[in-house]
C-alpha cells in the first residue's frame, strides 16, 4: 500500500509538548499520533528517538507489543468488532462473518480504498448490549448480522 | 470554583449543596449517558427532550441530568423522572414529545413507555418497583443514577468529600489503615487480597510511595470499573486520595484502558475540578499534605493489568510482568513502594471511613465484606449492574434479579472471574457468592464478570475460546505460558473440529498441570482454570465432541447440522425468508426442507423459528 500522509510537524511537536517530552508517556503520545492517522507513520520514528532520548529499540517494542499501536497504514474507519466473552456467547463472530463477507476482507485488513479497517476487540465495556461494535470512537449495540452490515454500511 | 482552604469551607460547600438537592422543587429528570445506553442512543434522545422543553418553555422549570450508568444496561436508554421516580426503559427521540407533554406538563403517565418486566409481564411505573433493582444493594453504585459524573457539585450533594475531611482532620494514618483493615474489604481487582494489609505494608517501606489505581479491566465481560470511572469518578478519587494520607503519598496514577474513552474524559474532568477546589494538588485544605494523580492509558494488552506489567507500562515500556521475590508495595513503580488497587476497591474506601468498619463488615459473609457489583451478562434477560451482598446466591443474581435465561432456554452454566475463572453448572445454582466459595467449585471472583450461558453454549468452544484469548495476550516471555497455552489451544481446536483423540483429555490436564505451576505470572498460572473447571462439569461433552464427533450445543460447525422437523413445522415459511442461502423451500402451511449439503450454518433459521422446529443435529 502507498504511504500517502502528509505529516503535520507543528502537530508533532504539540503532542510531545503536552507530555513534556516526557519518555514514560511513550505509549500515550504514539496513541495520540494515532488518533490523528490511524497509524504511527514511520517519519514519525525519527523525530521521537531524538526529542523523547529513547532508543529505536525500544520504541518498537512498544509499537510491537501494544494492540492499539498499528505502523502500517489503517482505514479511516477502524471497525472493531467485540469478541469479548459476553459478545462471544451472544453470536459475535457471525456478526464478524458477515462484516468480513460484507467488507471483502478479513478481519486485521484494511480495505484497498483505506476506508475501513476490521479488528476484533476483546470487550468495549458495553457487555449488557451485545453484540456490539465500534466504529471508531462510536459504539453500536444489541446487533445481529444485518443491522451489523447496515451500520457499516451507513459510513460508506 | 474557588480553593477551599481549610475543613470549614469544605463543609459549607458541601452542606450548601446538599441543602440545594434536599430542597430542590424543581422536577428533576435524569437520562443516562453511560456507554451502554450511549450504544442504544442517548445523544439523540438528549437533543430531542432540550428541545421539546424549550418548545414549553419548560427549561427553567425542569432540571435534566445526563447521568452516568445506572446499570440496568439492557434497556437502555433509560429515563428516571425524579421525585415521583418514574421509570421510561428502551427511550427513542420519537417517544419523547408524549413524555415532555403527557408527564412532564400535565403529571399523566405515557402508558406505552412503562416498564414492562419481561418475566411476569406485569407493567411496573416506579423505579424502585423494578425487580430488577429491588433486591440490589446499591452501597457503591446508588449515586451514579441522581449524579451528573461531570460535576463535582454533584458529588458534594451527596455527602461527597466526607471522607477525606475524616480521614485527614479526625484520624491519624494509622487509624485509616486500621479502619480499612477492619473492615474486611478485599481487592475487588481478582485476588481479593486483603486491602488493609496491603496498605499496611506499603506504609512501612521507605521511598517516594505511589498511589495507583487498576482501571485496566482487562476481564472481556465485565465493566463495572468503566461505569464507576465514568459515572463517579469523584468516588473513586476520594478513595485515592484517602489512601495516599494513609500510606504517604504525594503522587497517584490511574491506569486506563484505551477502549474507556469516555472513562478517561470523565476522571480527567474530575482531576481538574478537585483540583481548583484544592482538593488535590499543595497544601490540601490548608493541611500541607501534597497529592496529585496522573492518567495514563493503556495499549490493549490484557497482561497489563497484572501489577507488575502495569507498572512497566506506567513507565513507557512494554508492559511484560516480572517474578515478584520483591512486592510492588516494596518495589513497585519507579522502584518505589507502590499501592495498586482496583477502581472498585477504590471506590469502596470512602464509604468504609463514612459508615465505619463495623458497619461495613455487617454486610457480606465472614470472609468478604462488603457488597460485590456483577456484570451479568451473557443468555440472561435483564443484562447489566447487579450490586449485591457478599453471599447472595447465584440463583438470586441470574434468576431473581437477572429474570432467568433468555427465550425461555435452559440454564447451562455460569462462567465468573474472567479468563482466569471457570465455568458453575446448574448444580451450584445455590452457591453464595463470595471469594471463597467461588475458588471451592473451581471458579474465582476475579473482577465479577458474570456471563450466563444456555443450552446453545458449547463448553468446548468456551474453554476454546479463552485458551485461544490467552494465548493471545501471553506477554511470551515464559516458555510454560507461551508454548504451553499454544499446544493446549491446538488440542482444544481440534477436538471442536472434529479431530479429536482418545487421550486428549488427559493431555490437556497434564499440559494445564505444567502451565498453572510452572508460569512466571498470574496469567499462566491461572490460565488453565476454564479448561479444568470445564473438563470436571462437563467430561461428557468434550467426550461427545471427541468420539461421537458431535456438538450438542451446536456451535462446532463440523460436528453438527440443522434439520427441520416435519412434525414440528409449521410452514410459517419465516426460516426460508430469512435464510441468506436460500436453501430453504417448501408450500405455505406445509412442513419445509433444508438442502443440508449447501447450509452454511449461519443459525439464522434456528434463531428465526418461533416453533422449535430448526433442530440441531
Ligand atoms: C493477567 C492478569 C490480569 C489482571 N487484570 C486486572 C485488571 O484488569 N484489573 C484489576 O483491577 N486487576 C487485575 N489483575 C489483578 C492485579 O494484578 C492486582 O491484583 C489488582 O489490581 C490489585 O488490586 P485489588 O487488590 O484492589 O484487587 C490482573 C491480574 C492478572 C494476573
Ligand atoms: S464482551 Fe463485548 S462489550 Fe464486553
Amino acid at each position: 500500500m502507498e504511504n500517502t500522509v502528509e505529516i503535520d510537524w507543528q502537530k508533532m511537536d504539540e503532542i510531545i509538548d503536552k507530555y513534556q517530552s516526557n519518555r514514560e508517556a511513550l505509549l500515550m503520545i504514539m496513541q495520540d499520533i494515532s488518533d490523528i492517522y490511524n497509524y504511527v507513520p514511520p517519519e514519525v520514528i525519527p523525530v521521537l528517538i531524538q526529542k523523547l532520548n529513547v532508543p529505536e529499540s525500544l520504541i518498537y517494542g512498544v509499537a510491537t507489543f501494544y494492540k492499539t499501536i498499528s505502523l502500517e497504514p489503517r482505514g479511516k474507519y477502524i471497525v472493531s468488532v467485540c469478541t469479548g466473552t459476553a459478545c462471544h456467547v451472544r453470536g459475535a463472530d457471525k456478526i464478524m462473518d458477515a462484516l468480513e463477507e460484507r467488507l471483502a476482507i478479513k478481519e486485521g485488513q484494511t480495505t484497498d480504498d483505506l476506508l475501513f479497517t476490521l479488528e476484533g476487540v476483546r470487550c468495549i465495556g458495553c457487555c449488557a448490549s451485545g453484540p456490539v461494535l465500534n466504529v471508531n470512537q462510536e459504539t453500536h449495540g444489541g446487533l445481529d448480522r444485518t443491522s451489523a452490515v447496515k451500520t457499516v454500511d451507513s459510513y460508506s | 470554583m474557588t480553593t477551599l482552604e481549610n475543613r470549614e469551607a469544605l463543609r459549607s460547600i458541601r452542606s450548601s449543596f446538599e441543602a440545594r438537592l434536599r430542597d430542590s422543587k424543581k422536577k428533576l429528570i435524569s437520562l443516562c449517558a453511560g456507554s451502554g445506553c450511549g450504544a442504544y442512543g442517548t445523544a439523540k434522545v438528549y437533543d430531542t427532550l432540550m428541545e421539546q422543553l424549550a418548545e414549553h418553555n419548560l427549561e427553567n422549570e425542569v432540571e435534566v441530568k445526563l447521568s452516568g450508568c445506572h446499570g440496568f444496561c439492557e434497556k437502555g436508554p433509560i429515563m428516571v423522572i425524579h421525585p415521583e421516580g418514574i421509570f421510561y426503559p428502551q427511550l427513542k427521540e420519537k417517544h419523547i414529545p408524549d413524555i415532555v407533554e403527557n408527564t412532564i406538563k400535565n403529571g399523566d403517565l405515557v402508558k406505552k413507555l412503562i416498564f414492562k418486566d419481561p418475566a411476569t409481564k406485569k407493567k411496573i411505573t416506579y423505579e424502585k418497583d423494578v425487580p430488577f433493582y429491588k433486591l440490589q444493594q446499591r452501597v457503591i453504585f446508588g449515586n451514579n443514577g441522581i449524579i451528573d459524573p461531570t460535576r463535582i457539585e454533584d458529588y458534594f450533594s451527596v455527602g461527597g468529600y466526607a471522607a477525606l475531611e475524616k480521614a485527614l482532620f479526625d484520624m491519624s494514618p494509622k487509624e485509616i489503615i486500621d479502619e480499612v483493615k477492619k473492615s474486611g474489604l478485599r481487592g475487588r481487582g481478582g485476588g481479593g487480597f486483603p486491602a488493609g494489609r496491603k496498605w499496611e505494608t506499603c506504609a512501612k517501606h521507605h521511598g517516594d510511595r505511589y498511589v495507583i489505581c487498576n482501571a485496566d479491566e482487562g476481564d472481556p465481560g465485565a465493566y463495572m470499573d468503566r461505569s464507576l470511572l465514568e459515572g463517579n469518578p469523584h468516588s473513586v478519587l476520594e478513595g485515592m486520595i484517602v489512601g495516599a494520607i494513609a500510606v504517604g503519598s504525594n503522587e497517584g496514577y490511574v491506569y486506563v484502558r484505551h477502549e474507556y474513552p469516555l472513562a478517561v474524559t470523565n476522571f480527567s474532568q474530575a482531576l481538574e475540578s478537585a483540583r481548583k477546589y484544592g482538593l488535590l494538588g499543595k497544601n490540601i485544605l490548608g493541611t500541607g499534605f501534597d497529592f496529585d494523580i496522573h492518567i495514563s492509558r493503556g495499549g490493549g494488552a490484557f497482561v497489563c493489568g497484572e501489577s507488575t506489567a502495569l507498572m512497566a507500562s506506567l513507565e513507557g515500556k512494554p508492559g511484560r510482568p516480572r517474578a515478584k521475590y520483591i512486592h510492588t508495595v516494596e518495589k513497585g513503580f519507579r522502584n518505589n513502594p507502590s499501592m495498586l488497587n482496583n477502581v472498585e476497591t477504590w471506590a469502596n474506601v470512602p464509604v468504609i471511613i463514612n459508615k465505619g468498619s463495623e458497619w461495613y463488615a455487617s454486610i457480606g459473609t465472614e470472609g468478604s465484606k462488603g457488597t460485590k457489583i456483577f456484570s451479568l451478562v451473557g443468555k440472561v434477560m435483564n443484562t447489566g449492574l447487579v450490586e449485591v451482598p457478599m453471599g447472595t446466591t447465584l440463583r438470586t443474581i441470574i434468576f431473581d434479579i437477572g429474570g432467568g435465561i433468555l427465550k425461555k432456554k435452559k440454564f447451562k452454566a455460569v462462567q465468573t472471574g474472567g479468563p482466569s475463572g471457570g465455568c458453575i453448572p446448574e448444580e451450584f445454582l445455590d452457591l453464595g457468592v463470595d471469594f471463597d466459595e467461588l475458588t471451592k467449585v473451581g471458579s474465582m471472583m476475579g473482577s465479577g464478570g458474570m456471563i450466563v450461558m444456555d443450552q446453545d453454549t458449547c463448553m468446548v468452544d468456551v474453554a476454546r475460546y479463552f485458551i485461544e484469548f490467552l494465548q493471545d495476550e501471553s506477554c511470551g516471555q515464559c516458555n510454560p505460558c507461551r508454548e504451553g497455552l499454544k499446544q493446549m489451544l491446538d488440542v482444544l481446536t481440534r477436538i471442536c473440529h472434529g479431530h479429536g483423540r482418545e487421550g486428549d483429555l488427559e493431555l490437556l490436564e497434564e499440559l494445564s498441570d505444567m502451565v498453572a505451576n510452572a508460569s512466571l505470572c498470574g496469567l499462566g498460572t491461572s490460565a488453565p482454570n476454564p479448561v479444568m473447571s470445564n473438563i470436571r462439569y462437563f467430561r461428557e461433552e468434550y467426550e461427545t465432541h471427541i468420539r461421537d464427533k458431535k456438538c450438542p450445543a451446536g456451535v462446532c460447525k463440523p460436528l453438527f447440522f440443522y434439520e427441520i422437523d416435519q412434525e414440528l413445522c409449521t410452514g410459517c415459511t419465516l426460516c426460508a425468508k430469512r435464510c441468506p442461502e436460500e436453501i430453504i423451500s417448501g408450500e405455505q402451511k406445509a412442513p419445509h426442507q433444508l438442502e443440508q449439503d449447501k447450509c452454511i450454518k449461519c443459525g439464522i433459521c434456528y434463531e428465526a423459528c418461533m416453533f422449535d422446529a430448526v433442530v440441531v443435529k
